[in-house]
């Protein structure tokens, strides 16, 4: 960004890669599948960079509001030096953070979140989802991430971007408003859960994994899960299932969640990024 | 029109009966009332909208069918049946008779529908004793639904029973006098006139009986009136207001903390001047502590959230913390709000029913000292509340738009911001982000670092 700034440019768009984007070896292929995307499709874009720092969205969350103004006004002062206007990012709680509660600290942008940014692409025809690797008679269940879902009523996005893939799109029985939290938000990525039964990403993980196989034994045992109506006969067709995140936390624990259960042998956790990134042919 | 004894007795109980009321109502308006004032101004029309949709439409209910059928069956024949409290008041102070007989067919609409909610009433509110008591919903259990809050779940459901019958034993009583007598009687009697059988031939038994069904329902009306404050109950009277001040923010944003605002801008920018609230006459100086330590720092409608829960539990079923055994409940956050403002400040007048928070006391384990005897620690432990994900479920649950995320949020504010009592490893993530600007101990020079392979593998583009 900065050396766009120096050749006195302003990107069209900001790509707010995170912490988790920048630092985390598995998403970090995911900031890069949506770069590829957004070379692909050419969009004039650009990166804080090193000039990038935590949106303070976990101190927030853990009651740290010094902290958290703190790390606001330092962002909202870099990206209004840049004129920035419109950020999209592939992180909910960037996006969260960014989009309702920096205003209160002067900093107004349009933010997209990546679910809704592909969604805009493939609707302006831009990514077709062709040319790539084939999702054909695979299943995908989407993971809805709190953040993104009930926080900000996101929950066509991913689900319409999924669709072009043409795979076999499953639901899990707690999704959309009622969806399960994966078990890492409001800071409780970085610590140990509170003492209980279970952890909520194995909870979480076995509905997805109960929802890919169609094992409806599994999703009654499920805790507050009321309803259970088979969605395909038991024990089909298990090979190379993928369950659709798109929220690095979500990503962390419903791979560990899915670890836990000795299932990564036949089930991937993948961002919508990395599917389209996939489809489009664009994974090197 | 003829007054008698019997008038000046019932207008005597009827003002005893609503004071009694007001004056219940007043001491909760000034509990509520100890709570942090928060901006309400604007939005008039989308709160409205919403506590149309939510508050009188049931909307949140229907997520589950079973309890939105049957609660709805309740609901009705709660507002129908006050209009007919209407009738009985006038005819109460007046001595009339069934002085809105001379509305015809209209009346008869309205007494056949009494009647025939009155009797599903019956029915749903057996449902709902069986849902509580014989069958196994996982939600009417937990550590906090003890002693009184199951008990009060259960005499509500008896009072609405008694109501009921008091109400047909009243109406077939009527019924069948006049038919004795050979008069008409105003009004339609479905479920009535099919219990005439069960009734005495004597006028004067019916006349009594009669009677007893007047006094039993409106003096029973009278006494669950009285009985609400002290209830659970009491839903179904604040639920309104409280969709009504429920938030209209997305459910992401938390809010923001002013005076730190300042003392951020400040220590950023020595030139910043904070701006100093005007300060009125009387008035409270500004909050000197951040976060909520006790109820009176909490915002007032986040304890009026407390005065609308009926114990439902739909926020606890979903929370996933406390689905896989975390100690966590929301409900228990909101419960103790209230339990803890009735120990601090105004106790209902008739009962006293604070048994959680008396019951917790008493265990020598919690015996607690008193500058720890608060919302936070006395009622609510820092375990429940590093339990939270923060993810909403149970704000969206909830069919009558309490949050207790808010709270949740508040108290943990006081434990970091004054306490410095975060869990080790949330400390940790905090200094790396100060230090960092990461949660992780990563250099941000590092940032940048997943370009790299990038470039390796892809066209090499300006992407800085």
């Amino acid at each position: 960004m900065a050396d766009l700034a120096a050749r006195g440019e302003t990107p069209e768009i900001l790509f707010w890669v995170g912490c988790a984007g920048a630092f985390d070896d598995r998403y970090k292929r995911v900031t890069r599948a949506f770069v590829r995307i957004l070379e692909h499709v050419g969009v004039n874009y650009a990166v804080l960079g090193m000039e990038e720092s935590c949106t303070g969205d976990p101190a927030k969350r853990a009651g740290n509001e010094f902290l958290f103004q703190m790390q606001a006004m330092q962002n909202i002062t870099t990206l209004n030096g840049y004129g920035i206007k419109k950020v999209v990012t592939a992180c909910p709680h960037c996006f969260n953070t960014i989009k309702n509660e920096y205003p209160a600290l002067g900093g107004e942008y349009e933010v997209i979140h990546h679910s809704t940014f592909l969604q805009q692409l493939i609707n302006e025809g831009k990514v077709k989802a062709e040319g790539g690797e084939s999702f054909k008679g695979r299943r995908i269940t989407f993971h809805d991430s709190c953040y993104l879902g009930r926080a900000n009523n996101i929950y066509e996005a991913p689900r319409a971007v999924l669709e072009v893939l043409d795979a076999d799109l499953l639901e899990m029985k707690r999704c959309k408003t009622n969806g399960l939290c994966c078990g890492a938000g409001g800071a409780q990525m970085w610590k140990e859960p509170e003492p209980g039964k279970k952890d909520i990403n194995v909870e979480r993980a076995e509905e997805a994994l109960a929802t890919l196989d169609g094992d409806a034994d599994v999703l009654l045992n499920l805790q507050g899960v009321e309803s259970t109506a088979p969605v395909l006969p038991a024990g089909s067709n298990r090979g190379g299932s993928v369950i659709a995140v798109a929220c690095p936390f979500c990503m962390t624990m419903m791979a560990d969640g899915v670890k836990n259960k000795e299932r990564e042998s036949d089930v991937q956790v993948f961002d919508l990024a990395e599917l389209i990134a996939s489809a489009e042919g664009l994974n090197a | 029109m003829h007054f008698s004894f019997q008038n000046i007795i019932f207008l005597l109980v009827a003002v005893a009966g609503f004071g009694l009321f007001i004056w219940q109502a007043q001491k909760i308006r000034a509990n509520i009332l100890v709570g942090r004032d928060r901006d309400m101004s604007g939005n008039v029309n989308e709160r409205l909208w919403k506590t149309l949709l939510v508050a009188f439409g049931q909307q949140k209910m229907f997520k589950r069918l079973t309890p939105a059928f049957l609660h709805l069956i309740v609901y009705v024949g709660f507002i129908v049946i006050n209009i007919e409290v209407i009738e009985i008041l006038i005819d109460g102070i007046f001595g009339t008779h069934r002085v809105l007989g001379f509305m015809g067919p209209l009346y008869s609409a309205l007494t056949g529908t009494n009647e025939v909610l009155g009797a599903l009433v019956i029915l749903a509110v057996a449902a709902f004793w069986w849902r509580r008591n014989g069958s196994v919903v996982r939600r009417f259990t937990g550590p906090e639904m003890r002693a009184w809050p199951r008990m009060d779940a259960n005499v509500i459901l008896y009072i609405e029973v008694i109501l009921m019958v008091a109400l047909f034993m009243m109406n077939t009583a009527d019924l069948k006098m006049h038919q004795l007598e050979g008069k008409d009687l105003p009004g339609a009697f479905p479920v009535s006139s099919l219990l005439t059988g069960l009734f005495p031939d004597s006028v004067t038994a019916l006349h009594v009986l009669e009677r007893v069904g007047w006094w039993a329902h409106i003096v029973g009306i009278l006494l669950f009136l009285n009985y609400l404050p002290s209830s659970k109950h009491f839903h179904i009277i604040m639920a309104f207001p409280n969709v009504y001040f429920s938030r209209l923010m997305p459910q992401g944003q938390f809010s923001n903390v002013d005076s730190i605002t300042h003392e951020v801008k400040a220590m950023m920018d020595p030139t910043y001047q904070v701006p100093t609230p005007p300060v009125s006459e009387g008035a409270e100086a500004a909050p000197t502590s951040f976060g909520a330590k006790d109820v009176n720092d909490l915002a007032w409608t986040n304890l009026l959230n407390a005065y609308s829960c009926t114990e439902c539990g739909r926020c606890t079923s979903v929370c996933p913390a406390n689905l896989t055994g975390k100690l966590l409940s929301p409900r228990k956050i909101i419960m103790d709000t209230r339990d803890r403002m009735e120990e601090k400040y105004n106790s209902p007048l008739i009962f006293n029913p604070n048994l959680y928070g008396k019951e917790a006391k008493h265990d020598p384990q919690e015996q607690l000292d008193k500058e720890n005897h608060t919302l936070l620690r006395g009622y609510v432990t820092p375990e429940e509340l590093w339990a939270c994900t923060t993810c909403n479920a149970c704000v969206e649950a909830c069919p009558v738009n309490i949050n207790p995320l808010e709270s949740i949020i508040e108290m943990r504010r006081f434990l970091v911001l004054e306490e410095s009592a975060a869990p080790n490893s949330l400390n940790v993530m905090f200094s790396n982000i100060e230090n960092n600007g990461a949660p992780w101990a990563f250099s941000p020079s590092d940032r940048f670092n997943w370009a790299d392979e990038l470039y390796v593998t892809d066209k090499a583009g300006a992407t800085a």
